[in-house]
């Protein structure tokens, strides 16, 4: 096998997800509800420049939306997006977590009010921590394995 | 206040104006003296799931201060059992009302009703969540009784997992310079995000299996349920009662400036030759929750 073989080929047009939290591409494919006729490529816990481990996930011809960019933060908050056009990086930018999450997830905890028969749109907020926990704005619980909880 | 739904809404001076105004109310709740400050107005009690103390004290204060009471104890005879949704009973119910106090099954129904209610809502439990009104009214008898509301050792006893008042007791003591022991049995440790925030706080004393390890260096003893039904063998659950009951024998081995609380009902967990002892505040306690949900009602339904 060449020195030179590439793991994983550079795409044309699409959106290369890089810096994804080691072993985390999966759940960054769940939150995004993509559908598997789609080209992609996923890299688990390939080596980061900086030392450490990382996932990367590249999609063919696909340019991922704010709101999308929002949902892979919740999953892996210092995620990069890479915009390709014509195989160079058109725009870049950091997905970042948001504050407050209406709508796009459940909450985990099963007596919560969210869950029952109401009129309501779920609501998480961001902890002021750094711990990355999202926390319901009704049972004040934190949200748990969060990548199951994500509305496709 | 537009609201009270959950302790972490309160800042400590909140707090204080809470507590300082029930000081204020504790005589028209003995009785001693009369007030009409809420004449003319009424106060909707829905409550979804049986309750005592939450709910009598709740409709004794409103009628000490000249109010009247509407409302519902269990949802047999209710439009509840026809499917209707808490929102839709809250829309309704605010409409009847000038302040509804609201006891739940399940976690978030009092905040879920702040969106629905035209009227300020008052959290009288919802499952296993919040409960302010019953934290409100612990530290008005830790203040009471205690003469302060800092700087005290709190050992907090029996069911500390599922117990719903703990946890936002805990969090307010600690959010007022106390020390926090935790004694609970095996499995019903207090959650690992309280224990994170009296960490954070730097006021976590210990955590044990045994009130003997603590009760030496105890202010105040604050005893809770051991719920029979968390223990699916009985034989275990009467184990586990013996050894968290409190006695004269343990009280013997506490400082003799030591208070104990409860929030009741109590089942075994205070041996009743505990009642007739100096250190036994539990019916003061309850009693307390009148002039604190007093005023707690004269800032929400008064207008002042």
């Amino acid at each position: 096998m060449s020195e030179k073989y590439m793991k994983v080929e550079k795409i044309g047009q699409g959106t290369v997800i890089d810096h994804i939290l080691p072993g985390k591409a999966f759940d960054v494919l769940r939150v995004l509800g993509l559908s598997n006729d789609r080209s992609m490529s996923i890299l688990i816990n390939s080596h980061s420049g900086k030392g450490g481990k990382k996932d990367i996930l590249k999609i063919e011809d696909g340019e991922l939306s704010p709101e999308e960019a929002n949902r892979v933060a919740l999953i892996s908050p210092k995620a990069t997006i890479n915009i390709i056009v014509d195989g160079k990086v058109a725009k870049k930018f950091n997905a970042e977590a948001p504050e407050v999450v209406r709508g796009i997830l459940t909450c985990s905890n099963p007596n919560c009010i969210s869950n029952q028969n109401e009129p309501v749109v779920s609501e998480f907020k961001l902890a002021v921590d750094d711990g990355h926990r999202y926390v319901c704005t009704y049972c004040e619980r934190d949200i748990v394995d969060l990548a199951k909880r994500v509305s496709p | 206040m537009r609201h009270v739904i959950s302790v972490h809404d309160f800042s400590v001076e909140e707090i204080v104006e809470v507590l300082d105004r029930a000081e204020g109310m504790v005589a028209i709740a003995r009785g001693e003296a009369t007030s009409d400050l809420l004449r003319g107005k009424v106060l909707a009690c829905i409550f979804f799931e049986p309750s005592t103390r939450t709910r009598l004290s709740f409709e004794t204060a409103m009628n000490r201060l000249g109010g009247g009471v509407i409302g519902f104890a269990g949802t047999e005879a209710t439009s509840v059992v026809k499917g209707e949704t808490l929102a839709d009973t809250i829309r309704m119910v605010s409409g009847y009302a000038d302040a509804v106090v609201l006891r739940h099954p399940h976690e978030g129904a009092a905040r879920l009703a702040t969106e629905f209610s035209s009227v300020p809502i008052l959290n009288a439990g919802d499952g296993a969540g919040q409960h302010p009104t019953q934290t409100l009214l612990d530290l008005f008898t830790i203040r009471r009784e205690t003469g302060r509301m800092e700087g005290l050792n709190i050992s907090l006893v029996g069911d500390l997992r599922y117990g719903r008042t703990v946890h936002s007791l805990a969090i307010a003591l600690a959010k007022l310079g106390n020390k926090i022991n935790l004694v609970s049995p095996q499995g019903l440790e207090m959650p690992n995000e309280v224990v994170g925030y009296l960490e954070d706080a730097g006021l976590f004393g210990t955590a044990c299996h045994l009130p003997d390890e603590v009760i030496a260096e105890t202010d105040i003893l604050y005893v809770t349920r051991i719920q029979k039904e968390r223990f699916p063998d009985p034989v275990e659950y009467e184990k586990v009662a013996g050894i968290y009951r409190v006695d004269p024998g343990l009280v013997a081995k506490g400082p003799g400036s030591m208070i104990i609380m409860h929030p009741l009902p109590r089942v075994k967990e205070i041996a009743p030759e505990v009642d007739a002892l100096p250190q036994a505040r539990y019916f003061i306690q309850a009693f307390n929750g009148v002039p604190v949900r007093m005023a707690l009602l004269s800032m929400l339904v008064g207008g002042d």
